[in-house]
């Protein structure tokens, strides 16, 4: 049998139940005696709820319960994962976030009324029949209206709509920096606002026994443990032991699935109320206006440099939407996830970051695949071309001679992180090389011989991931630890089971956490099964999120597979009458050093649980361990990623023509899927930097509520995207392996704006934010023709 | 969707008879459009008249004109070797409407009867002057369109053949809205026995049009070169979070000329 290891590009064994329509979805799953749910959503924006009429509704065919925010007065409000102080040192505002609306609705979309019905049908006939008397009054939509002087206010205890005012660095430094700089570079820049439109919408079902008193809950979630944490402790007040949360197959998640619904704690309490599993699923016109959205910063940011180009200072301010109420993860991403990220792959010496963080009336904002770090990308690699352009300098040289030195490593940054690795001129110089840098200007003159604008862009990125290390999130205001866990099970005949905390909802665990095992263990890649996604058969563990899964969990299976190691040589020890240190394991067996005397892994396995010939007064028998790995750092992946685009001037409609990503993203377990992540994270870029963008009116009414209107990438806005990797190894976790699942999200929109920026190079263009449609550019087309022709 | 009857009658006067008999009761073709305005309750009808039973599906060419009957699927167009020999101009229309699932089912009846200002049928119906038969009366394309979502289809009347004269020249240019990928501006150009006949369909308040500044430049000189300098008037066209009327106003331009370009090949 094939021993299927590290660097392998095994086939991924969730395929065939996914491409055969087999998966085990939430909402394949019918629980005996269902019934189920919809939700009566608010169409305003912010209302007074003066009265909801209900009589007519509850006599409706089928109905069995109809609840409101009234019936969730008395349980918590939804809570906030991540607590954020301001400058002065208060706490962040934290209004109640209410189960169902109370009082007021905040949000197109709010839950107003929960309805219980024999069938979905006859739920949403009841919940058309709930007469609502709501008072409209005036709503803030955007940054810019919220902060207004005398905006209308979202909580009345958010003053001007401010949740926090935050800082981070040395604003003495940064100071000092630019009173001797030789030219400062500013640039105001938008990060748009983006819905993560994950392929299954979002579902769950809550059931209660009343025999055992259990309550269980089936949600689409990247973290269920995380989920039965929040709701269980903050909101519905049920002892851990009393409820199980499962996460069964996920059809993507994107960051959108982490945090901890409305509906879960709704359904879940209803269960009980009704006596009734109850199940719902939403439409797509739904996820548009509940899942969580991602982005939508506005900043400023300044760049002091010398006469030479080197950066002496960045000063930045932004502005980011939390939305109508704080998500879980909400206030960590513009903040620590984002600011953080503001030296990039440069050595400048001086940061200062400021973040004030507003409440409007739109549906709540949190992380989003990148979650703050392709903000923080985008802004650096957009002023560094702005930059470039500015002293007349090359973009590859104004880089190169800001890159961190590939022996300055560890390199404390001056906000907070400390890079372990990395090498920054070797993914750089190989993008170059991939993407024919060198040979762009024939190919834009072939274009322009056609009429049409063709331009090259580069970003050179660093991020921060394989979340976290529990007593520095803490320390930064996390609620909850960020270690994973891994409790590896050898069956007697010498198969794996793998319990972890990680979720897989696309990353394809069961494949890549085999093959840890098969290299670790030796054991054949069909022997090892990986569980995850319920809270009953594992250990509490954190989730999937973060790009976390093999820097910590992964880790966590390595330290557990250590242990399992380490018990086998002292059976092996006993079996082949040896001392446990002249033991050596290798290629799946335990042996005498230095002799041919041997025993197989299962046969360790068989003697552990059938221990007649065992060292019973020493060790028990058994072969199972458990570890919680809690990182020493973040991972720091980092690459270059370079764009090409031809732009026709006529309609102006940006072809993306060429895309190579060069990635350092540490160990590489399994290539093919690698290379599937990096184009996913890439495919999402594009997204936002040419096509993504979720609009709101004045009012508050979301413009982009369908696929109609909210543009997804399709595979023809895709080109071929080129995948490499070059690698310097994590420091400081076992595996070496820094994560993967977010670079391409990360590196992408600011190559493709900065190949934008660089096709209209003769149109005075020094900004374009995302999307960089076409109405847009041909605008910008239109209004600096005149000046062409004075030219 | 809300609940109703469903019936499939197999002769057109039972399907006329339980239409014109329930002011409620909807027609359905291929449904493409019809059947997310259902599952969005944005519909509610009493009774559903299904039409696939009455066999008015498949195309004839005659000696000056195409007749495609109503219920025949845009992907039938598509790859109908009568069309592409008289006018390929149609079948590439009917080739780009939607994706493939939807090119299955979708008609060229139930496309023209709902009038979508950004369907693209109605832009070939306009520029090639074709004759819309119902099982009432013939109607000119000239008569049908009634601006945005109407026509002059009386209650329970429906269109059984659609007539196109054969053009001696005709191109359609579509510039695909980003996401919903509908015609955000479709130009069709005919050079036809009257005249050179130009209909523009997606950009206009009040659906498609003929643009009659650019059919006396191309009667004068069938050529991209004619179009020139004529302006499109952004009055009457939409503006949207996908492009304002201006924007739309120059694409209209912009596929009118690559029409012709195309026509002329």
């Amino acid at each position: 049998m094939v021993v299927d290891g590290i660097g392998v590009s095994v086939r991924r064994k969730e395929d065939l139940r996914f491409l055969s329509g087999r998966g085990n979805y939430v909402d394949d799953i019918n629980r005996p005696g269902q019934v189920y749910a919809h939700f009566l959503r608010s169409d305003q924006p912010h209302g007074k709820i003066n009265s909801i009429n209900m009589a007519e509704a509850a006599k409706m065919p089928g109905v069995i319960a109809i609840f409101t925010g009234e019936d969730f007065s008395q349980v918590g409000g939804i809570p906030c994962g991540w607590q954020i102080h301001s400058k002065d040192g208060s706490p962040m505002v934290e209004p109640r976030h209410p189960v169902l609306a109370h009082g007021k609705v905040r949000h197109v979309g709010d839950p107003i009324a929960l309805v219980v019905a024999a069938t979905k049908q006859q739920a949403k006939d009841a919940a058309e029949a709930i007469v609502l008397d709501i008072e409209s009054l005036p709503a803030v939509a955007s940054l810019g209206a919220a902060l207004a002087p005398g905006a209308p206010l979202v909580h009345d205890e958010a003053a001007g709509n401010i949740c926090f005012d935050w800082q981070i660095g040395d604003a003495a430094a940064v100071a000092a920096g630019f009173a001797k700089a030789h030219k400062i570079v500013k640039l105001d820049l938008v990060n748009n606002r983006l819905i993560a439109n994950a392929m299954e919408p979002r579902a769950a079902i809550g059931e209660y026994d009343v025999s055992s008193g259990e309550y269980t809950l089936y949600t689409t979630s990247q973290n269920p443990h995380v989920i039965r944490l929040l709701m269980g402790a903050f909101v519905l007040q049920i002892p851990e032991h009393k409820l199980r949360v499962v996460a069964p197959d996920v059809g993507g998640g994107f960051g959108s699935k982490i945090f901890h619904y409305a509906e879960e704690a709704a359904l879940t309490w209803a269960a009980a109320r009704v006596k009734r599993p109850i199940k719902w699923t939403a439409d797509r016109s739904e996820a548009f206006v509940t899942d969580a959205h991602g982005r939508d910063h506005v900043s400023v940011a300044e760049l002091a440099l010398d006469a030479d180009g080197k950066f002496l200072a960045l000063k930045v301010k932004t502005q980011a939407n939390m939305g109508a109420y704080l998500s879980t993860f909400a206030p960590s991403v513009p903040t620590y996830l984002s600011a953080t990220l503001l030296a990039g792959v440069y050595a400048t010496p001086a940061i200062h970051a400021e973040v004030t963080a507003v409440f409007t009336n739109t549906v709540p904002v949190d992380a989003y695949r990148g979650a703050g770090r392709p903000e923080a990308t985008f802004l650096l690699e957009r002023i560094v071309d702005l930059a470039a352009r500015e002293l007349n300098m090359d973009r590859v040289e104004i880089r190169r001679k800001n890159f961190i030195p590939k022996d300055a490593f560890p390199y404390q940054t001056p906000i907070a992180l400390q890079y372990d690795s990395g090498d920054y001129d070797a993914t750089f110089d190989a993008a170059l090389a991939a993407s024919d840098y060198a040979g762009f200007e024939a190919r834009r003159k072939q274009s322009a011989a056609k009429g049409k604008l063709r331009g090259i862009g580069i970003s050179t990125y660093v991020e921060a991931c394989g979340i976290a290390p529990s007593a520095v999130a803490g320390a930064l205001g996390a609620r909850a630890g960020l270690y994973e866990v891994a409790n590896i099970r050898v069956h007697p005949t010498g198969s794996v089971t793998v319990f972890t905390g990680a979720h897989s909802h696309g990353q394809g665990h069961e494949t890549t956490f085999a093959q840890l095992v098969s290299e670790q263990l030796g054991v054949p890649h069909d022997q090892v099964d990986i569980v995850h996604g319920d809270t009953s058969k594992i250990p509490f563990g954190m989730g999937t999120y973060g790009s976390r899964s093999l820097a910590v969990g992964g880790s966590a299976m390595v330290k557990a597979m250590d242990k399992i190691i380490t018990k086998g040589k002292k059976i092996a020890a006993h079996l082949l009458e040896a001392d446990v240190h002249d033991i050596e394991f290798k290629d799946g067996k335990f042996s005498v050093v230095g002799t041919d005397r041997a025993k197989a892994f299962a046969e360790i396995a068989l003697t552990a649980y059938v221990p007649h010939n065992y060292p019973i007064e020493e060790l028990e028998p058994g072969l199972e361990e458990t570890a919680f790995y809690d990182p020493k750092n973040f991972t720091y992946p980092g690459g270059c990623h370079i764009a090409e685009v031809e732009i026709d001037p006529d309609t102006g409609v940006v072809s993306l023509l060429r895309f190579t990503a060069v990635d350092d993203i540490g160990r590489v377990i399994n290539p093919m899927i690698v290379e599937g992540q990096v184009q996913g994270g890439i495919a999402q870029g594009i997204g936002q930097a040419l096509l993504e963008h979720a609009i709101y009116d004045k009012s508050g009414q979301l413009l982009s509520g369908s696929m109609m209107d909210y543009t997804m990438p399709r595979a023809d806005n895709i080109p071929n995207i080129l995948v490499g990797t070059e690698t310097t190894l994590c420091t400081h976790n076992p595996l070496g392996s820094k994560g993967v699942g977010e670079v391409g999200a990360i590196g992408s929109p600011p190559a493709v704006i900065n190949a934008v920026v660089d096709a209209l190079r003769d149109f005075n263009v020094s900004h374009i934010d995302m999307p960089a449609t076409a109405d847009k550019i041909w605008a910008i087309i239109e209004a600096n023709r005149p000046k062409m022709a004075a030219e | 969707m809300y609940d109703f009857e469903y019936s499939k009658p197999s002769t057109l006067a039972d399907a006329v008879n339980a239409l014109v008999s329930d002011g409620d009761a909807k027609a359905l073709a291929g449904g493409m459009t019809f059947i997310p305005v259902l599952k969005q309750r944005l519909n509610k009808p009493s009774a559903i008249v299904d039409l696939s039973g009455l066999d008015l599906s498949g195309i004839k060419l005659e000696a000056d004109k195409l007749v495609i009957g109503a219920m025949t699927p845009h992907g039938t167009v598509a790859m109908s070797p009568d069309v592409k020999k008289s006018i390929p101009a149609l079948a590439d229309l009917a080739g780009n409407i939607g994706d493939r699932q939807v090119r299955y089912r979708g008609t060229i009846g139930g496309s023209l009867a709902n009038n979508d200002p950004s369907a693209c049928y109605p832009s070939a119906v306009l520029a090639l002057g074709a004759t819309i038969k119902t099982d009432q009366r013939e109607i000119s394309a000239e008569d049908f369109f009634q601006g945005m979502f109407t026509t002059s289809l009386n209650p329970g009347e429906l269109i059984t053949e659609v007539h196109f004269p054969i053009a001696e020249r005709a191109a359609y240019m579509k510039f695909a809205n980003p996401a919903s990928r509908y015609a955000m501006v479709g130009v069709f150009v005919a050079k036809t026995k009257s005249g050179v006949r130009v209909a523009v369909t997606g950009a206009g308040q009040n659906g498609v049009f003929r643009h009659k500044e650019f059919e006396d430049a191309l009667n004068k000189s069938f050529t991209a070169a004619a179009l020139d300098g004529i302006k499109t008037s952004a009055d009457i066209l939409n503006g949207d979070i996908h492009g304002s009327a201006e924007y739309r106003a120059h694409l209209i331009g912009v596929m009118a000329k690559r029409a012709v370009t195309a026509a002329s090949a």
